[in-house]
C-alpha cells in the first residue's frame, strides 16, 4: 500500500527526516515510536503533505502512485487520514458543515454522489456512538472551545466518517486520560478492516495496549534505527530510547 | 472655511419650510447646531479623529436634501434587507428621510411601547422627544451637528420601566433612485427605561444604483438596570455615501449590546459611543466590515467608564478585499473614579488581496489604578494551519480558503443573540464568500 524509500524532509534549514525506508502492507498496524525530535510528527505530516515541510530527497508511492505529486486534499480523497497531533480550532464552521463537506469531496472522488444533510444525519448518529460523542457537538464550531479529550475523538470520528485505506494517528494519546484512551483505541479498533493499513505515532508504549501492532519501529535523529514486533515496544518502555539510540546522534555522517 | 456654504443655503430654505413645524426649542437646537456646523467646518485628516479617512468625495459633491416625501419602494424590494419569517416585529420604515407608513408594520405594539416617527413625537410624546440633542454632542462633531441642523424625521422609540419587547423593532432607512443625489438626515431616539428590555435593528439600504449621502444620528438611553440590544446594519448602495453616528447613555447595572456591520457604501463612517454612567453597567461593542473595490469603511467606537465596577467589551472583525480601506480606532476612557473596569477590545482584520489596506488603532486613557484593559489587534492572512488541516480531510484548497474566509467573519456573528438576525447575516456572508445561497447548510 505504502512504500517509502529514503525519505529526506526539512523544515526551513532544518533536516529532520535523514532517510526513512519503510513498507506498509493492507491490513497492517505499524507503530512508529521515537524520542521528542525524533521526526515521529514530522514523518506523518509528510505523507499527509503538510506544505511547511519540503522534501528533499527520496520517494512515497501509495497504492502504485506517487504520493509526494499529490496536493494534501487529493491524498484524503484518495485515502489518507491523518489524526492531527493538534486538531486545529476553525471557530465560525460548525462540525455538522465540516464532516458533510468533507465527507462528499471524498465521495466525489469516489465518484459517488453527494450525500444530502437529512441522509448524512443517519450515518453521523452511528459514527458518533462509536467515540461516544452527544450529536450536540455538531452544532459547535470545528475544534472550538473543546477540551482535548475531545478533540482527540473528534478526530476519530472524522477519521470514521472518511473511512480511510491508510490513518496516521500522530501522538493520539497524548493528553488523553485512561477513560479517553480507551475510547479513542476502542474507536480505532472498530474502524480496522483488512484491507486498511494503520501507523500509529507514538511517544509512549501505553497506547500500544489497547491497538495492537503488528510492527514496531523506533525512530531517532530522522531515521528508523531498529524495528521489531510488538515486543518491542515493552522493551523500549521497560529500558528508555538510549538503550537504542546511545544517547549519541543515530546515523551521524549518514 | 470653503465648503459647506451651501450647507447654510440649504438650511435656509428648510426652516423656512418644511423645518418650521416642530417645536421652538426645536428649531433653536437647530440653528445652533448650525451655527456650530459653520464654525467646525468638514474635518480634515489632520483632525486626528479623521485621519485615515478623508471627507473630500462627501465635501466636493452637492447632495440636495429632500424636502417632501418622495420614492416608490414596494414591499417587495425590501425583502431582501428584512429577515425571514419575521411577521411578528415591529417595523417602521423611512424611504428618502421620510416616515413610510404604508411599508411600515407597528400595529400590534405591546403595552408600554411607543415607535413612532419623530414628527409625531413632538406632539404626541413631547416628553420623551425633549431628550433629542440631550445625549448625542455636538460641539466637536460637524456631522452630528449637520444632521442636528437638518433633523426633521426619524424613529422616537420609547420602552416603558420593566417592559420587556418581545419582538425586534426594525428601523429601516431605505434610499430608492428618487433618493439619487440626495442626502438624508435620519434622527433617532431610543429610551429604555429602568429595567426594560428591548432589541432595536436599524437597516440602512439602497435601492439600485445611486448616489446620496446618509448622515444619521441615533441616540440612545439605557435606563437602570435595562438591556438593550442596538444592531446597526449598513447596507447602504455602493456608490452611496454613509456617516451614522450612535451615543448611547448608560444609566447603572444597564446593559447596552451593540452590533455594527458595514458592508455597503463607497465610503463609510460609523460613530459609537457610550457613557457607562452608573456602578455595574455592561457595554459589548461587536461589529463586521466587510469591504471590496475601492470601498472605504471607518469604525469609530468611544466607551467612557464614567463610574466603578463596569466591563466593556469589543470585537471588531475585517475582511477586505480588492483595494478596499478599512478603519478601526477604538478609544476607552476609564475615568480617574472608575475602580474596578475590566475592559476588553479586539480588533482583527484579514486582507484577502495585497491592494486592501487596515488601520487599526486602539487607543486606550485610563486614569484609574485599579482596573484591567486589554486590547488586542491582527491584521493577517488565512492561517496556513487551518488551511491545511482543512484539505487534509478532503477538501478543495479554493472551498477551503472560502470556507475559513466565511468562518473568520461568522465568528462574530455569533455573538448576535436573535435568531433571525445572526442567521440572515450568516448566510448574506456565506453566500458572499462561497457563492452558497442556503441558510441551513451552514
Amino acid at each position: 500500500m505504502l512504500e517509502i524509500r529514503g525519505l529526506h524532509a526539512t523544515v526551513g534549514d532544518k533536516e529532520i527526516l535523514k532517510g526513512i525506508d519503510l513498507t506498509i502492507n493492507a491490513g497492517e498496524v505499524h507503530a512508529i515510536m521515537g524520542p521528542n525530535g525524533s521526526g515521529k510528527s514530522t514523518l506523518a505530516q509528510v505523507l499527509a503533505g503538510n506544505p511547511a515541510y519540503e522534501v528533499t530527497a527520496g520517494s512515497v508511492t501509495y497504492e502504485g502512485r506517487d504520493l509526494l505529486e499529490m496536493q494534501p486534499e487529493e491524498r484524503a480523497q484518495q485515502g489518507i487520514f491523518l489524526a492531527f497531533q493538534y486538531p486545529v480550532e476553525i471557530p465560525g464552521v460548525s462540525n455538522a458543515y465540516f464532516f458533510r463537506a468533507a465527507y462528499n469531496e471524498v465521495r466525489k472522488a469516489r465518484g459517488l454522489e453527494e450525500m444530502d444533510p437529512l441522509e448524512f444525519a443517519g450515518i453521523m448518529d452511528e459514527k458518533l456512538k462509536l467515540v461516544e460523542m452527544e450529536p450536540s457537538m455538531l452544532n459547535r464550531s470545528v475544534n472550538a472551545g473543546f477540551s482535548g479529550g475531545e478533540k482527540k475523538r473528534n478526530e476519530i470520528l472524522q477519521m470514521a466518517v472518511l473511512e480511510p485505506k491508510l490513518a496516521i494517528l500522530d501522538e493520539t494519546d497524548s493528553g488523553l486520560d485512561i477513560d479517553a484512551l480507551r475510547i479513542v483505541a476502542d474507536g480505532v479498533n472498530k474502524l480496522k478492516r483488512p484491507e486498511n493499513a494503520t501507523i500509529v505515532v507514538t511517544h509512549y508504549q501505553r497506547l500500544l495496549n489497547y491497538i495492537v501492532p503488528d510492527f514496531v519501529h523506533v525512530l531517532a535523529y530522522g531515521k528508523i534505527v531498529k524495528s521489531g514486533g510488538k515486543e518491542l515496544a515493552l522493551e523500549l518502555e521497560a529500558k528508555g530510547y538510549d538503550w537504542i539510540t546511545g544517547g549519541a546522534p543515530a546515523g551521524v555522517g549518514a | 472655511m470653503t465648503h459647506g456654504v451651501e450647507y447654510v443655503e440649504q438650511f435656509q430654505r428648510f426652516a423656512a419650510n418644511g423645518g418650521s413645524e416642530a417645536p421652538e426649542w426645536v428649531q433653536a437646537l437647530r440653528s445652533s447646531a448650525l451655527d456650530r456646523f459653520t464654525q467646525l467646518g468638514f474635518p480634515t485628516t489632520k483632525n486626528e479623529d479623521w485621519h485615515f479617512t478623508s471627507v473630500a468625495p462627501i465635501t466636493e459633491r452637492q447632495f440636495v436634501p429632500h424636502t417632501s416625501p418622495s420614492g416608490d419602494v414596494r414591499r417587495t424590494e425590501l425583502e431582501p434587507y428584512l429577515f425571514p419569517d419575521t411577521a411578528d416585529w415591529h417595523m417602521a420604515v423611512f424611504v428618502n428621510g421620510r416616515f413610510a407608513p404604508e411599508l411600515s408594520h407597528l400595529e400590534n405594539l405591546p403595552d408600554g411601547v411607543r415607535v413612532m416617527p419623530l414628527a409625531r413625537a413632538w406632539t404626541e410624546a413631547p416628553e420623551v422627544a425633549r431628550r433629542i440633542g440631550t445625549v448625542a454632542p455636538f460641539d466637536t462633531q460637524t456631522f452630528t451637528a449637520l444632521n442636528t441642523a437638518f433633523l426633521h424625521d426619524g424613529a422616537v422609540v420609547h420602552v416603558a420601566a420593566g417592559r420587556e419587547v418581545v419582538h425586534p423593532i426594525h428601523l429601516v432607512f431605505v434610499t430608492d433612485r428618487h433618493g439619487a443625489n440626495g442626502v438624508s438626515y435620519p434622527r433617532n431616539l431610543i429610551v429604555a427605561e429602568h429595567h426594560a428590555k428591548a432589541t432595536v435593528i436599524e437597516s440602512y439600504v439602497g435601492l439600485g444604483d445611486v448616489m446620496y449621502l446618509t448622515n444619521a444620528v441615533t441616540e440612545v438611553v439605557v435606563g437602570a438596570g435595562a438591556t438593550l440590544s442596538h444592531s446597526k446594519l449598513q447596507r447602504e448602495a455602493l456608490n452611496a455615501y454613509h456617516v451614522g453616528t450612535i451615543e448611547a447613555r448608560q444609566e447603572r447595572d444597564s446593559h447596552y449590546i451593540s452590533f455594527s456591520l458595514a458592508v455597503g457604501a463607497a465610503l463609510s463612517r460609523t460613530n459609537i459611543g457610550t457613557v457607562l454612567g452608573g456602578e455595574g453597567c455592561g457595554v459589548t461593542l461587536n461589529g463586521l466590515y466587510m469591504l471590496d473595490g475601492a470601498q472605504h469603511g471607518d469604525h469609530q467606537t468611544r466607551i467612557e467608564h464614567a463610574q466603578p465596577s463596569c466591563f466593556s467589551r469589543q470585537l471588531y472583525k475585517g475582511v477586505l478585499d480588492g483595494a478596499s480601506h478599512g478603519v478601526f480606532n477604538g478609544k476607552v476612557y476609564v475615568d480617574p473614579i472608575a475602580q474596578k473596569t475590566d475592559g476588553k477590545q479586539t480588533n482583527n482584520t484579514l486582507l484577502l488581496s495585497e491592494r486592501a489596506q487596515i488601520d487599526t488603532k486602539p487607543q486606550l486613557e485610563i486614569f484609574a489604578d485599579d482596573v484591567k484593559c486589554t486590547h488586542g489587534a491582527t491584521v493577517g492572512r488565512l492561517d496556513d494551519v487551518s488551511l491545511f488541516y482543512m484539505k487534509s480531510r478532503g477538501i478543495g484548497a479554493e472551498e477551503a480558503r472560502k470556507l475559513l474566509t466565511y468562518a473568520f467573519a461568522a465568528d462574530v456573528l455569533e455573538t448576535i443573540e436573535n435568531d433571525a438576525v445572526r442567521e440572515g447575516l450568516e448566510a448574506m456572508t456565506m453566500a458572499r464568500f462561497t457563492g452558497v445561497v442556503d441558510p441551513v447548510s451552514r
